[in-house]
């Protein structure tokens, strides 16, 4: 009967293919995810379109600015618009970097697009993510990004014989941007060059423990029935199964709860009445917890109810 | 029941008391320790960095290695896997703050302008010796082959079909595009040349430095090629100083950051062909950093460089002015990467 909850547990293979192991400094082990390549692209959209939205916010109110300011000059005017307008350039040219490094060095560690998505930068060696680490990574986005696609509309109004050209820049663009397709890791050139990866930063909170609650003590709240169990009823399982039964205690479906309920009874040969699966089920998961971690102090170990 | 008559702490250690396992207790006894860290860490997530005691900001590594040991013990001892599952979520979220980047966008800025930037320049020495040769070696072959065959110069110089620099132009002519323009529209200018070749080429010879650094040398070649075939054509004329100066008050700066791309890219390129003992991954990650870092400059010298090309050039008209500006900000820039070397400055990479 287990066995059909088995199925269910190993049903998210995409999901463990992005699993990585990091080793931190402290020599301890660290689960990773790495971030989807969708997702990814998403954040991107996101804060282009942020970055976009902001340049023409700040332009408008320059360009408001400068009329003002024009219509009082208006000897020295056309010097002041163009020195406006230089500094326009300037600021636009250099604010699509300022937008990236400003929010990943930040204490965030994300831009609002990575953040919306639930994506951080991460060094990929388990050590302090250094500042140039983020400059390179985002330097060479410029690279994989934004020079193929000004060369490309640029050739093309430029007009006539550009077409091998504007195809040169597209082939370009297209092999930058299908990088992370082509390696394990989904990094995009500038991860390669920054030795970072792009993971997921979710948060869990901490669920109560099961072996405290109601029914974990042994006394059924509902019947008053003590469920002990003895040494040869708890050894049929391992830390698999365990594991299921938190699980399904966890999700706390009623139906699913009878099912192993049944499952578990049938196999050690109890027969429990209906009704109070949930205070059998504590007591019989506190009891073999308590029961395999006590071999684990010992340095015996039961991975499932085959081992 | 319990622990309602006692109030709540009494409640918390009747609870310790109760647990029936062993890994509770042991759960129970950390779990403030645990809570405090995921307060602290939820506020830097949300970028309320300020807001943050001074106290919890000194707690932070202690209370990141309470977590990170308690993963430790709670996956040899305890089998509850949502305590597990919590604990590596934590010690990962703390690890994002632990070893995030140390310092902001304005500290760093500073440490690169103050030392950052030349460390990096000067930690590239072959390279950029590599890259000045190359950039000769581009000016003599285009200089050479124009003087041979004079048709060379039209596949050189891919100019526009209205650009009167050509061979066989008059001395008037040749002298009239490098003075008088005054009255010109210096934005405009600014604006394309700002966009134009050079940002572009310098990017493009540092990223194509990830194909071994070939394409960054015959990049460099192609257009120092031009640069010599250009002198050709004004040499013929006897205006070889005038060029030599309009091209000198923004060239300096632009063909030096054209030479720090091409070393960067050379860098990236040389670190991958020959790695020594390091995978190749984590040889392009080192030499990539630094490469970075220059890079970040050559992006600013070549928007001074258009500056001084854009208004600079258009306002000076004397060639004299001309040749002095450029010779000092070359002095400048020497001085800069070579002879400044503030000792506190760490080497990147």
């Amino acid at each position: 009967m287990i066995g059909r909850w088995k199925r269910r547990a190993v049903r998210l293979p995409v999901q463990d293919r992005r699993k990585r192991q990091v080793v931190t400094p402290e020599g301890v082990p660290l689960p990773f995810t790495i971030g989807a390549r969708g997702a990814r692209a998403l954040a991107l959209l996101i804060d282009q379109v942020l970055i976009v939205a902001t340049m023409a916010g700040i332009s408008y109110l320059l360009f408001t600015l400068a009329r003002a300011i024009d219509l009082k000059a208006n000897a020295g005017g056309g010097a002041v618009g163009q020195t406006v307008v230089v500094l326009w350039i300037v600021a636009m040219f250099l604010f699509r970097h300022i937008w990236f490094l400003y929010f990943e060095l930040g204490p965030r560690g994300a831009t609002p697009g990575k953040r919306a998505l639930g994506l951080r930068v991460a060094a990929r060696d388990g050590g302090r993510l250094t500042t140039e680490a983020v400059v390179a990574r985002n330097i060479l986005r410029d690279i994989e990004l934004t020079l193929p696609i000004i060369f490309v509309t640029s050739t093309l109004i430029q007009g006539e014989d550009a077409t091998f050209v504007a195809w040169a820049g597209a082939a370009w663009f297209l092999i930058f941007a299908f990088f992370p397709c082509f390696n394990r890791d989904a990094l995009r050139a500038g991860d390669v060059v920054a030795g970072t990866w792009v993971v997921e930063a979710g948060r869990d909170r901490l669920k109560a423990a099961l072996s405290v609650a109601g029914g974990a003590l042994g006394e059924s709240a509902l019947t008053q029935t003590r469920y002990e169990f003895g040494e040869a009823e708890l050894s049929v399982y391992g830390e698999y199964e365990l594991q299921v039964l938190e699980r399904v205690l966890r999700e706390d479906r009623e139906e699913a709860m009878v099912d192993v309920a049944q499952a578990i009874c049938a196999k050690i040969g109890w027969n429990s009445g209906r009704g109070d699966e949930r205070a059998f089920l504590e007591a019989y998961y506190t009891q073999l917890r308590a029961r395999l971690e006590r071999g684990m102090r010992f340095g015996r170990r039961k991975a499932d109810k085959f081992s | 029941m319990i622990a309602r008559w006692f109030g709540k702490n009494a409640g918390q250690e009747a609870a310790v008391e109760a647990a029936a396992l062993r890994s509770d207790r042991f759960r129970q006894a950390r779990e403030g320790d645990w809570q405090r860290l995921d307060a602290i860490v939820t506020r830097i997530e949300g970028g309320r960095l300020r807001k943050l005691s001074d106290e919890d900001l000194v707690a932070l590594p202690a209370l990141y290695r309470t977590a990170v040991s308690s993963l430790a013990i709670a996956r040899e001892t305890s089998l509850d896997a949502a305590l597990i599952a919590y604990l590596e979520g934590l010690a990962r979220r703390a690890w994002f703050a632990v070893y995030g980047p140390r310092e902001g966008l304005g500290a760093w800025l500073r440490r690169f302008f103050l030392g950052g930037w030349s460390a990096a320049v000067r930690a590239m020495g072959i390279d950029l010796v590599i890259a000045l040769a190359v950039m000769v070696l581009g000016t003599v072959v285009g200089w050479l082959l124009v003087s041979g065959n004079p048709d060379w110069y039209y596949s050189l110089m891919a100019g526009g079909s209205d650009d009167v620099r050509v061979p066989g132009a008059s001395r008037a002519v040749l002298l009239h595009t490098l003075f008088g323009q005054q009255d010109q529209n210096g934005l405009s200018m600014f604006a394309a040349y700002l966009f134009s070749n050079n940002a572009q080429v310098s990017l493009i010879a540092f990223a194509l430095g990830f194909a071994f650094g070939v394409p960054s040398v015959l990049l460099l070649i192609h257009n120092t090629a031009g640069l010599g075939a250009l002198l050709w054509l004004y040499h013929g004329q006897g205006l070889t100083l005038e060029l030599v100066g309009w091209l000198a008050i923004h060239g300096t700066t632009e063909l030096f950051a054209i030479l720090l791309a091409g070393a960067a890219g050379l860098h990236i390129g040389r670190a991958m062909a020959f790695p020594g003992e390091q995978p190749v991954l984590t040889a392009a990650a080192v030499a990539g950093r630094r490469a970075a870092q220059v890079m970040v400059g050559v992006v600013l010298m070549l928007v001074l460089a258009a500056l001084l090309e854009g208004f600079g050039r258009q306002l000076i008209d004397a060639t004299y002015a001309r040749l002095i500006i450029g010779g000092t900000m070359l002095a400048l820039w020497n001085a800069y990467f070579f002879a400044y070397r503030p000792a506190r400055v760490r080497v990147a990479g």
